[in-house]
């Protein structure tokens, strides 16, 4: 059964080679058909592994290399549920996304269901590896991947801007986890987590390690857009094709969390256990300071798209919160909530889409009511708007209430209203531009400071205007239906809860790689308290007003409080300054002071 | 050990940083940040060196001797590999960007939008 681990990862890649390679055989129809059949099996073989390591942790030593003498030479898979649950939530969302994709327009034949297989091989493989440098490698898959899918249409100004800040900035990324690597590799001469964090656990921490930590934790954070690190994702998500934003913003941000995760408590648990409380604190403060900014810049956005990629970053926020609570209940929520609320921003990213492929255009402004014959793709977004405000008992209220109550827990109550204001600006932002664009309500306001030509956004679909498209419309539909569907059964929560009690487990993981028999989980159980409904009822609250306000501040004569909300925004939005020199600037800024806070504090 | 080499990492990264933040030029930018990159090569080869050591390659040499590591110079390849498909791909936008917009200054770029 292990050996479905590998083949998931070889299956998307040997299909992308075999679409790459016949490219000048085959009518454009037959390479959806394929590069759909191929996620689609990818999705099959990660339900499999999935459902076989509900119970444990299985282990796949490539090329037979098992540890001898308890030492772990040898590279891995080491396919854990958390770890399986989001290589199929990226292989489920990869077909809906290639299903989305038949209309897309071709720029250059065969490229784009290349790189799609790609990227979805780089994602999976990242999620089930058991080795730092093969982590490395998936990682830089994927960022290449995205990369050359952000800057697809390279006939666009804005997205050639996009795609170069998105590389490089990913690219100091991937040299800081570089030099991390190596630098963990000189202390411990080992390169697999077990290993690593074996021999850690035996050994007193010196600086090396710290840096080492530092460098690691930044190119995560760099991956996952967490302040002040995120600069370059709001560039790079406003100019990617729809089809391409579900899986970037459903997805890709989370897998820099998930790698945190996985070093954390695979590797460092052992070695910085005595002082968690400060990098809880540095994570916590960092999620909320993320989660704070992004909904805020979401609030303020006109272009839809890019509105909805600082919605992602204000969501990373809220799931960094969880994983950096460092509690098995905190990345319990975290994982329920990535689900619900990654299918929730794909249907939206899929909204948009669709009044693109219809309108030709996405600034709200200029779509004033002009979607009201959009009804169905309307009621999904408006849907998607108060599931983001996190509306129960739907599946973003189920994940948020959990990393409410994991907070409450360790003593980071203060958290809880933050979460709530961040979802609240959050939905609150959908739900305006919704009822602008679809419902046609609120003041008309003359377009003043609408900035840039990336409004001007070329229609990236083919075929007739006319009707919106069935393969539009239905993965669309099925996101929202999985969104919602999620907090429906509250059993999903008891899962997660079982899940990451295995993976915060590091003693057991790092046995269960050295072979021993991997320990039995303990069901975990919870269900959200009376004062997360109070909480998330208050959100959609919240957000409904601020919806009203931003709708028709100036009918109801506050204009006092539009200023004040404008004079706010106006340093955030000025930092977004667009040019890669001030987004390295910001990355190394973030990299000296993560590495001062726990150079200082770690020992 | 010697210090030296974790010298020459460190100003490497750090001339390659200052190279990337200030550059006017996506070509001279590009080139910044591949200067960045020969800082972890730099690093990973220190890392794995031992004074007075062979080539890991046992065919012509005991069994026994002393040999540098050879994990890190693997690493280094695949480092080498991997960068290598990011400059080009990282190039090949530069050459979009001039073809189309007639050039390769960032600021430019970010003027003409507005």
């Amino acid at each position: 059964m292990t050996d479905l681990a590998p083949l998931s990862v070889a299956v998307p890649l040997l299909a992308a080679a075999l679409l790459a390679f016949l490219h000048h055989l085959l009518p454009r129809r037959v390479f959806d058909l394929l590069a759909i059949t191929a996620a689609a099996a990818a999705a099959a073989l990660t339900l499999v592994l999935l459902a076989h390591v509900a119970n444990g942790l299985s282990v796949y030593w490539f090329g037979g290399w098992h540890p001898r003498h308890g030492l772990a030479i040898g590279i891995d898979f080491a396919v854990e549920p958390i770890g399986a649950g989001l290589a199929a939530f990226v292989a489920i969302l990869m077909v809906l996304a290639l299903v989305y994709s038949y209309r897309v327009e071709d720029v250059q034949a065969p490229h784009y269901h290349v790189l799609m297989l790609t990227f979805m091989a780089g994602m999976v493989g990242f999620c089930l590896s058991g080795d730092l440098f093969n982590m490395f490698v998936f990682f830089e898959l994927m960022s290449v991947s995205a990369v050359a899918l952000v800057a697809y249409k390279v006939h666009e100004q804005a997205a050639l801007e996009g795609g170069l800040n998105f590389a490089v900035i990913n690219t100091i990324g991937a040299f800081l986890f570089l030099l991390g690597i190596g630098l963990i590799y000189a202390h411990t001469g080992a390169l697999n987590l077990a290993q690593i964090g074996r021999v850690l656990a035996n050994s007193p921490n010196d600086r090396v390690t710290v840096v080492a930590f530092t460098l690691l934790v930044a190119a995560f954070l760099v991956k996952a857009a967490v302040v002040p690190f995120h600069f370059w994702l709001d560039d790079a998500y406003a100019v990617a094709l729809a089809p391409v934003c579900l899986l970037l913003a459903g997805a890709m941000s989370e897998m820099g969390l998930y790698g945190l995760a996985r070093i954390w408590y695979g590797v460092f648990a052992p070695a910085f256990g005595g002082q968690e409380g400060v990098i809880r604190a540095v994570l916590v403060g960092g999620g909320l300071i993320t989660a704070v900014w992004g909904a805020a810049m979401s609030l303020s956005e006109d272009h839809l798209k890019r509105m909805l990629a600082f919605l992602t970053i204000s969501f990373v926020g809220i799931f960094l919160i969880g994983v950096g609570l460092l509690t098995a209940d905190g990345l319990a929520g975290t994982a329920v909530y990535v689900l619900a609320d990654g299918f929730a921003k794909a249907s939206l990213f899929g909204c948009v889409g669709i009044v693109q492929h219809r309108l030709g255009q996405v600034g709200q402004r200029r779509l004033h009511g002009k979607a009201r014959h959009l009804r169905a793709t309307g009621a999904l977004f408006l849907f998607g708007g108060l599931l983001a405000a996190s509306l129960p008992p739907f599946g973003p209220f189920l994940g948020k209430s959990m990393i409410e109550d994991a907070a409450v827990k360790v003593g980071y109550g203060f958290a809880a209203p933050l979460i709530v204001l961040a979802s609240a600006l959050a939905g609150a932002a959908v739900l305006r531009a919704g009822a602008r664009i679809f419902l046609g309500w609120g003041d008309v306001e003359e377009d003043r400071e609408s900035s840039s030509s990336d409004e001007e956004t070329e229609s990236e679909t083919t075929g007739s205007r006319d009707r919106t498209p069935a393969v539009m419309f239905v993965p669309t539909l099925l996101l929202v239906l999985a969104a919602a569907g999620i907090g429906v059964w509250f059993g999903f929560a008891d899962l997660a809860g079982t899940a990451a009690h295995r993976f915060v487990d590091g003693v057991g993981y790092r046995a269960a790689v050295f072979g021993a028999p991997p320990p039995l989980a303990t069901a975990h159980s919870s269900s959200p308290e009376w004062y997360d409904w109070l909480y998330s009822g208050g959100a959609t609250v919240l957000a409904l007003i601020v919806a009203a306000a931003g709708l028709w501040g100036r009918r109801i004569k506050a204009h006092a409080a539009l200023a004040g909300a404008a004079t706010i925004m106006r340093p955030l939005k000025a930092l977004h300054t667009g040019r890669i020199g001030d987004y390295t600037a910001a990355l190394a800024l973030g990299v000296v002071v993560l590495g001062a806070l726990f150079t200082i504090t770690l020992r | 050990m010697s210090v030296y080499p974790y010298i020459v990492v460190a100003w490497l990264l750090g001339v390659g940083l200052y190279g990337v933040i200030s550059s006017r030029n996506y070509i001279h930018l590009i080139m910044c940040l591949t200067v960045m990159q020969a800082s972890t090569y730099v690093l990973l080869l220190a890392i794995g060196y031992r004074t007075g050591a062979k080539a890991p390659i046992f065919a012509d040499i005991p069994e026994h001797s002393r040999v540098v590591d050879p994990i890190v110079q693997a690493l280094t390849l695949t480092d080498v590999v991997v960068e290598a498909t990011v400059v080009a791909l990282l190039l090949a936008l530069a050459v979009q960007a001039h073809k189309r917009y007639g050039t390769t200054d960032p600021d430019a770029m970010v003027r003409m939008r507005e």
